[in-house]
């Protein structure tokens, strides 16, 4: 515990330190103002007509404003954070030729990488809480309205989401920086899978539903179901993408109204009566309940890549430094 | 020297794939022994560094520092023997005395005792510590003296030392010698430290070992290896010319 504890102290203060850290943090914080005020101005607006508008204070951190919403902008550039904290934790050691000295101090070895991932995770942590509390304390300026609990909690949870999407991608960082010797190699290779899973896996997943599931104008006029099966080919598809998850689990989550991950659903004149008169909210146990499959795959593979890196490190021989 | 051994091997074996880098080591090495490990690059001292220090699994063999066992117990082991590899890496953002607080924590010695050990360790290398100047800016022989202190800051019964003259100029490979005596004689600490200059070792060690290709070809003082090879009466050869001895012998 010792160990972990020092290691992690140490890590804190040179992410603290480091240019970059400080370089990505005030370009999120700025663009995060940004929005907000944006958002916040345009709400007043927005909300003119509306005769009794709900989780006002939500809309701060979902609505797109003039360009994207604060949400749309932590699912594309969050994982450069989680990037930046973590793609030379080791092998920057291994090259600087102080890692043999670590572990030959009495720790266990797996402390390095568990007190590294730590201080990844709080930095993160400490960024995203101070990126939602400034946001809030603009929004209750610019639009005065002040969260209920629900919002709050519903704000929480997005936090919570938000952190293990970080850290996941702070996960593949440390495990490039363990699997690759250069650390310009590791940082490379973790920015590709980010553009990979960010960009392409969204532009592959309709060409590759196109292939599988085929949708002709004339077939589908006819035959509805061709076009969900469409549908559905390429969601499970763009799903392999993290981002996916997480957009998907985050809009449900600050968006009461919404009530489903699909885009297109059938729906009898019933239905859609009902729907379109009874516009109301689901209470937060059911938007939980939409996302907690998104959300368990989200941890599940954040602990899969701190797992495999850990597995990785503990066999590594020192010696090749 | 009492006689109790510090270091002891029995038929020590790695293998790396096909390559066998140490074959079936045998060593005893006593308390407050000066040890020279000698050998061509490759030989496999740093392996057997490695192993004994726990970093680095045997295939076959046991090994036991100070008592115990350092695969099944390494934090034990680490905690009394100090390794200063070759080469050294230091965190080169920080100056010399958060370097060292920083392995003293990783030690856990408390802060304030930390900074009084910290004192009195720079005084015993002599490095004279400017706190503005970072350790990336100091010469080979200053940050060779600060890994000294680094390995001595834990208070260790043995200390391992790979290489530690390498790259120093003749003064700083002086001083270094001389520090290594006065770890042997005034505090008992064990040294195990492997080298390439003959001259040095020969200076300093009680005893030598000589490490060809994985095999420990010779262990012993230089004077009776000496006797070995060149015969009775012969004590006079320098530990060089021994070492070429068993060098050429090891290579047919």
């Amino acid at each position: 515990m010792k160990g972990i504890t020092t290691i992690c102290r140490k890590e804190l203060a040179d992410h603290f330190s480091s240019t970059r850290f400080i370089l990505l943090f005030y370009l999120i914080l700025m663009v995060s103002l940004v929005t907000a005020f944006i958002v916040g101005s345009g709400l007043r607006d927005e909300l003119k007509d509306v005769a009794k508008p709900t989780f006002v204070f939500l809309m701060l951190f979902t609505s797109p404003g003039k360009l994207f919403s604060l949400i749309q902008f932590i699912a594309i550039f969050g994982p450069l954070l989680g990037i930046v904290l973590g793609f030379d934790a080791v092998n920057r050691e291994r090259s600087a030729r102080t890692l043999s000295k670590l572990v030959s101090q009495p720790i266990y070895r797996d402390s390095v990488i568990n007190g590294k991932f730590l201080a990844g995770l709080i930095t993160i942590s400490i960024m995203l809480v101070s990126i939602v509390l400034i946001i809030s304390g603009l929004g209750l300026l610019l639009i005065g309205v002040v969260p209920g609990p629900e919002e709050i909690s519903r704000l929480f949870i997005y936090l919570v989401i938000s952190i293990f999407y970080i850290a996941f991608w702070l996960g593949i960082s440390i495990l490039f920086s363990v699997g690759f010797r250069s650390v310009a190699t590791s940082a490379l290779a973790a920015i590709a899978c980010w553009i990979f899973f960010s960009f392409f896996v969204a532009m592959g997943a309709s060409v590759m539903a196109d292939a599988i599931s085929p949708v002709d104008q004339a077939r589908a006029s006819l035959n509805p179901e061709l076009l969900i099966k469409h549908e559905q080919t390429r969601k499970i598809i763009s799903l392999v993408s993290p981002m996916t998850l997480y957009s998907e689990a985050t809009t449900i989550i600050l968006d009461p109204l919404r009530k489903t991950t699909q885009s297109i659903l059938l729906m009898g004149p019933m239905e859609r009566l009902s729907i379109s008169r009874f516009q109301s909210p689901l209470p937060l146990s059911e938007s939980v309940y939409i996302v907690f499959p998104h959300l368990i795959s989200l941890m599940a593979i954040t602990l899969v890549c701190f797992a495999t890196s850990y597995t990785v490190f503990m066999r590594q021989e020192v010696r090749s430094t | 020297m009492n006689g109790l051994k510090v270091i002891e091997t029995q038929d020590l074996t790695k293998v790396y794939g096909e390559e066998v880098a140490v074959d079936r080591l045998n060593i005893n090495i006593n308390e407050g022994e000066v040890f020279g490990f000698l050998g061509p690059n490759g030989a496999g001292k740093t392996t057997t560094l490695l192993m004994l220090l726990g970093l680095s699994e045997p295939t076959s063999g046991k090994a036991r520092v100070c008592g115990f066992d350092p695969t099944r117990e390494p934090l034990q082991v680490k905690r009394l023997v100090g390794y200063l590899p070759e080469n050294v890496g230091f965190y080169d953002d920080m100056n010399a005395v958060q370097n060292l607080l920083y392995i003293s924590r990783l030690n856990g010695i408390p802060d304030d005792l930390a900074g009084i050990k910290i004192k009195e360790l720079l005084k015993v290398v002599d490095l004279e510590v400017d706190p503005r100047k970072k350790v990336g800016e100091y010469s080979r022989g200053m940050r060779q003296r600060l890994g000294i202190a680094e390995v001595l800051i834990k208070d260790p019964q043995v200390v391992f030392l790979d290489e530690p003259t390498l790259g120093l100029d003749p003064d700083g490979s002086l001083q270094m010698l001389d520090l290594i005596r006065s770890l042997s004689q005034d505090k008992k600490i064990t040294v195990f430290f492997s080298s390439h200059l003959l001259d040095q070792v020969q200076k300093i060690s009680h005893r030598v070992g000589i490490m060809i290709k994985g095999q420990m070809v010779a262990v012993g003082r230089i004077e009776d290896l000496a006797k070995e090879k060149f015969g009775v009466g012969q004590e006079k050869y320098t530990l060089e010319e021994v070492y070429m001895k068993y060098f050429k012998e090891g290579l047919l």
